[in-house]
């Protein structure tokens, strides 16, 4: 066992983990944030996107340990006092999803995209989000919902 | 994930001297740590080159451009100093895997992976890098040697790779829809030894395209490679495409490769 220690939304977490323990198993299983999904398991959804260090990665393919002294921000901590953070708002209001599995991650990728390019265009973001995959909604909302958040964000 | 010992070491020597028989180094993780989940690697002991801070930065030294093993995708794609030495190379950096990949990725490890489909083997041979390790500085072109197969001793560290800046360079490629992996990619670069021409994803190593080479060395224009056709035995054939559609992928990407070149 090996002692990891971060910074999850804002709360300063500690816990001791097996060094096989990936980073995601450690958000749902240990601290009970099961916002952020597994959806493949092999890295190549992107259901399971956190951001670290400002980063967003897939939290499959990180080791708990490999986060240790780092700042992660999952799903759970965008919102702010009660309010949706611009990008979910945005999910909400353009119908940004179907069956909701891959929204978390969409998200996440999302408010990192727009933090990379303040104004995206349509074609940015579909290729930014190559990383995430939607099986339902064929995208197009999707795509919508980050180009008005990208606006609302002042972008 | 079968289990394993951790390390986490904060020099290189530190981290040398730490590796055993059968244990492995850990760089970005977005190839070994798939590979250990579907328990196709199994590692006694991953020692974790993340907390090396020697290893990781980009820096300009007259005509040469040098990128730290550690150094992420994302990082060399935003790169001042790589965008303007060699825009070729951050292009490049910025079209491998999705922003995730990018995020955690780098050079380090995916040379020393040498998948036959990765983007960076084609930038280091077709720019005839040299890849330094604890031990000693190889060419690019003896430091990949087959499938999935380095130069590198089992006990040995990719620290850094360095560049000499090209007159010009440009790199294309056929992602993979899904993967984003070169189905081919060629990258073509104008320098002080002559042109050279590197394919990456066609075969089972990245290879110099040598008759590219001599076309472009009297016409460095995309009329002078896009009618030379490539022979598709030893070429790679998969699900994704046959060896006679990546050796027509050849001159395609070679010919895109030439325009985008600056």
């Amino acid at each position: 066992m090996t002692t990891v220690s971060m910074t999850v939304n804002g709360k300063q977490v500690s816990a001791d983990v097996a060094p096989n323990t990936l980073l995601v198993q450690f958000i749902r299983e240990n601290l009970r944030l099961t916002g952020t999904h597994v959806g493949c398991d092999t890295s190549q959804c992107g259901a399971c996107t956190v951001h670290v260090d400002g980063d967003s990665v897939k939290s499959c393919t990180m080791l708990a340990v490999q986060a240790d002294g780092a700042d992660v921000t999952t799903i759970e901590g965008l919102a702010q006092n009660g309010e949706l953070h611009p990008m979910q708002a945005a999910f909400k209001e353009n119908h940004g999803l179907q069956c909701g599995f891959c929204t978390p991650g969409m998200i996440m990728s999302a408010v990192d995209l727009v933090k990379r390019n303040p104004n995206p265009s349509e074609e940015t973001i579909r290729t930014e989000l190559e990383g995430n995959i939607c099986r339902c909604t064929g995208y197009h909302n999707i795509v919508k919902s980050v180009k008005a958040a990208s606006e609302n964000m002042g972008g | 994930m079968y289990s394993f010992d951790y390390e986490r070491p904060s020099g290189v020597n530190e981290a040398v001297s730490a590796v055993g028989e059968d244990d492995k180094f850990l760089a970005g993780g977005q190839t070994l740590l798939p590979t250990l989940k579907l328990r196709l690697a199994q590692a006694d002991k991953l020692i974790d080159l993340g907390g090396i801070a020697e290893l990781k930065g980009i820096s300009v030294s007259g005509s040469e451009l040098s990128i730290g093993a550690m150094t992420r995708h994302v990082d060399v794609a935003n790169s001042a100093d790589v965008k303007s030495a060699i825009p070729a190379l951050s292009h490049l950096a910025s079209h491998i895997g999705d922003a995730q990949v990018r995020n955690r990725g780098t050079i380090g490890g995916s040379i020393a992976n040498n998948d036959p489909a990765a983007d960076y083997p084609a930038a280091l041979v077709g720019l005839g890098a040299t890849v330094h390790t604890d031990k000693r500085s190889i060419s690019a072109e003896d430091f990949f040697i087959d499938l999935f197969e380095t130069a590198l001793e089992e006990d040995e560290l990719v620290t850094k790779v360095t560049f000499p800046i090209p007159e010009k360079a440009g790199y294309a490629k056929f992602p993979n829809p899904a993967s984003r992996f070169a189905l081919t990619g060629v990258f073509v670069a104008q320098t002080a030894q002559g042109v050279r021409v590197a394919v990456t994803g066609a075969g089972p190593c990245v290879f110099r395209q040598t008759d590219m080479e001599a076309a472009l060395s009297s016409n460095f224009s995309a009329e002078a490679v896009s009618g030379i056709k490539t022979e598709a035995s030893g070429l790679s054939a998969d699900i994704h495409a046959s060896a006679d559609y990546r050796a027509n992928l050849i001159s395609v990407m070679a010919a895109r490769a030439v325009q985008a070149a600056s």
